[in-house]
């Protein structure tokens, strides 16, 4: 049973306050190291607290953590350890899953996420988010690019460039640019991630949320979508799942390593162990099952 | 792979022997065993359809040779002067499943929307087994019902729609000279859309169900509202069982026979008010088969080819608006 209730949707422009109605921030010279402290920093997601449980067994608990504005934020961790179930709180995508209850306090530029009046749908135009499976509609191409932006109200004339936009930010165009009117079905696998990031970024998000965007994609088709994150970077927040320790160290700036341990009551619950810079955590952990993880001797 | 194969100790068969044993693996006689009996039974359904073609065409002889082609296009069915032209009846039979089709294809989109999108899960389960419930209550029933309470309270909402749109063109002529009771073309729709309702509705809400997850999350996590969310990613997939879904509502509308024959007012003929009395292909078939011989009796017969042959050109029709719209979207056929 859902325990959060779905939010009205029907006036979305209107009920979120404030912040969630301000114009895209200045983008910033990035820069790679020092990284500023997150408190410094435009603080995008604060999670505090933060509890999940499927069915009334809990999944991940006690996570705590910033997410900073203008960069890129690396999960990783064993599998089953609740990457994809912490990722899913951020644009409320919980909300949907039968059974799934989120308990903390998750802020979104510092308003409550889970407020009651807050409109869901806006929560997820602003906060994009890119599967673990590339799931394209069986549409056109053409056409599940422009989902986003129609049903956001975008003018006819608008769409198709829009749509164009998007396609060649992730590095699809070239390939698709004479068969828009094709399914996109009949894609393969990485060109239907790819797709799906285009279909996201349509919408214009603040934030986008990847879920491990380069597990179906060759070393090439990867190589660019990491080139397309920095890219990204200048104007957007990144969260992203990976499994692969090179990408997270390579192309994040911060990374959480979560994992999943038994505890006292003998239950597998999934953990935040560290959070830090990406260099700290990778050169220099501080905990032990962190540095047991990015050497490979663990999970 | 075989279990023979599986289970040989040694572990780097030869390949000569492993792919061409002397013996067939046990899997093999199975095999065929299932092959043979699923072509018999693919088959046997074949032969059956063949066999009703032809003995129903035999016995219709003698209707299309008296009648030619004013057997199918004449719309004068007048049994008492050997006048036995189907076009009447023929148009009521589509008359009435279209507007069965009118009222039961919205509800039951609306009901399975409703059951797999909306209702608190707690209340989805109760809903869907009296909905099923409602699919097994013979037709009959509801003829009976609608006899004793619903042609009353109609006959007199045709009478004031009928007298409000006196005048205003096509409205005026489709509302005209509603029937004193209530029987009624529409009458005979809206009970068939009754009894479609819910066969249509738990197909429906199969193919709804079965929309992954990982497409609805896709749209909502675009910022689509549920609503938003079913254009985008429910009906796109359940479009082809929607349409299957349609179709097999048509098929029970256009055979419906009890219920229609006690409520249509049994009077063939080609109108266009359909608040007056009329009939169709079944249920005259189910009134007059008693006492028909000769001619009549072969005519009678004759309206069931015709049946059978409408089903049919549907069905045809209907997949091919299917294939071509799978084809492309580059779903494969199935
Ligand atoms: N819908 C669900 N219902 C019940 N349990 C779930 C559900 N989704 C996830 N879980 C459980 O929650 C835990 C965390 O799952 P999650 O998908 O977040 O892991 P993950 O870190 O993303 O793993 P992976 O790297 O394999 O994708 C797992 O034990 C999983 O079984
Ligand atoms: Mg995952």
């Amino acid at each position: 049973m859902d325990t959060i209730p779905m939010s009205d949707t029907s006036h979305r422009t209107a009920t979120v306050g404030s912040v969630l109605t301000r114009p895209p921030a200045e983008p910033d010279v990035a820069e790679r190291t020092p990284l500023p402290d997150p408190a410094e920093r435009d603080i995008v997601f604060e999670l505090a607290g933060v509890e999940v449980r499927y069915s009334g067994v809990t999944a991940i608990e006690d996570v705590n953590l910033k997410v900073a504005a203008r960069e890129i934020t690396a999960f990783i961790g064993p599998s089953g350890c609740g990457k994809t179930t912490v990722l899913r709180t951020l644009n409320r995508l919980h909300d949907i899953t039968a059974g799934a209850q989120v308990r903390g306090t998750i802020t979104y530029h510092g308003e409550d996420l889970y407020g009651p009046r807050v409109d869901v749908a806006e929560v997820r135009r602003r906060i994009g988010m890119v599967f673990q499976k590339p799931n394209p509609f069986p549409k056109s191409i053409h056409d599940n690019v422009a989902y986003g932006p129609r049903i956001n109200g975008r003018k006819r004339g608008e769409i198709g460039d829009l749509v164009e936009e998007a396609l060649r930010k992730a590095a699809l165009f070239d390939e698709v640019k004479d068969k828009l009117k094709q399914s996109a079905l009949g894609l393969s696998g990485g060109q239907q991630q790819r797709l799906c990031i285009a279909r996201a970024l349509a919408v214009e998000p603040d934030v986008i949320l990847m879920d491990e965007p380069c597990s179906a994609l060759d070393p090439i088709a990867t190589a660019r979508i990491e080139d397309l994150m920095q890219e990204l970077k200048a104007n957007y927040t990144l969260v992203i799942v990976t499994h692969n320790m090179q990408q997270a160290a390579r192309a994040s700036d911060r990374t959480a390593f979560f994992t999943a341990e038994i505890d006292d009551a003998g239950r597998r619950v999934g953990r935040l162990i560290e959070f830090d810079d990406t260099e700290q955590l990778f050169t220099q952990p501080s905990d032990s099952r962190t540095e047991g993880y990015i050497t490979g001797r663990f999970g | 792979m075989t279990t023979e194969t599986l289970a040989r100790p040694n572990p780097t068969p030869d390949p000569e022997r492993s792919l061409r044993g002397a013996t067939p693996p046990p899997g093999r006689t199975s095999d065929r065993v299932f092959q043979v009996v699923t072509l018999a039974a693919g088959l046997l359904v074949l032969v059956v359809l063949a066999l009703i073609v032809v003995a129903t065409a035999s016995q219709a002889r003698a209707w299309f040779n008296a009648e030619g082609l004013s057997s199918i296009f004449s719309s004068n069915w007048d049994p008492a002067h050997h006048h036995f032209g189907a076009f009447g009846l023929l148009y009521g039979t589509l008359l009435v499943s279209f507007i069965a089709l009118l009222f039961a294809v919205p509800t039951s989109v609306g009901i399975a929307l409703f059951v797999t999108e909306v209702a608190p899960r707690r209340v989805r389960r109760p809903i869907v087994y009296t909905i099923d419930l409602l699919a097994a209550v013979p037709s009959v029933v509801f003829g009976l019902w609608a006899l004793a309470e619903l042609i009353a309270p109609l006959s007199h909402i045709y009478q004031s729609v009928s007298s409000a749109t006196s005048g205003v063109p096509l409205l005026g002529t489709l509302f005209a000279n509603p029937s004193g009771s209530g029987e009624a073309f529409m009458t005979a729709g809206i009970v068939v859309a009754i009894m479609i309702t819910p066969i249509v509705t738990a197909i429906t809400r199969e193919v709804f169900v079965t929309c992954p997850a990982s497409q609805k999350e896709a749209a909502l996590a675009l910022g689509a509202t549920r609503w938003e969310m079913i254009r985008g990613a429910v009906f796109p997939h359940g479009r082809s069982g929607v349409v299957s879904a349609v179709m097999i509502g048509f098929g029970r509308a256009v055979g419906e026979t009890i219920a229609v024959a006690l409520i249509i007012g049994s009077s063939p003929r080609l109108t266009a008010n359909i608040f007056g009395t009329g009939d169709t292909m079944a249920s005259i078939i189910a009134n007059e088969f008693g006492d028909a011989s000769g001619t009549w009796r072969s005519a009678l017969i004759g309206l069931g080819l015709v049946l059978l042959v409408l089903t049919v050109i549907i069905g045809i029709i209907a997949r091919t608006v299917l294939a071509r719209a799978d084809r492309r979207l580059g779903i494969v056929a199935r």
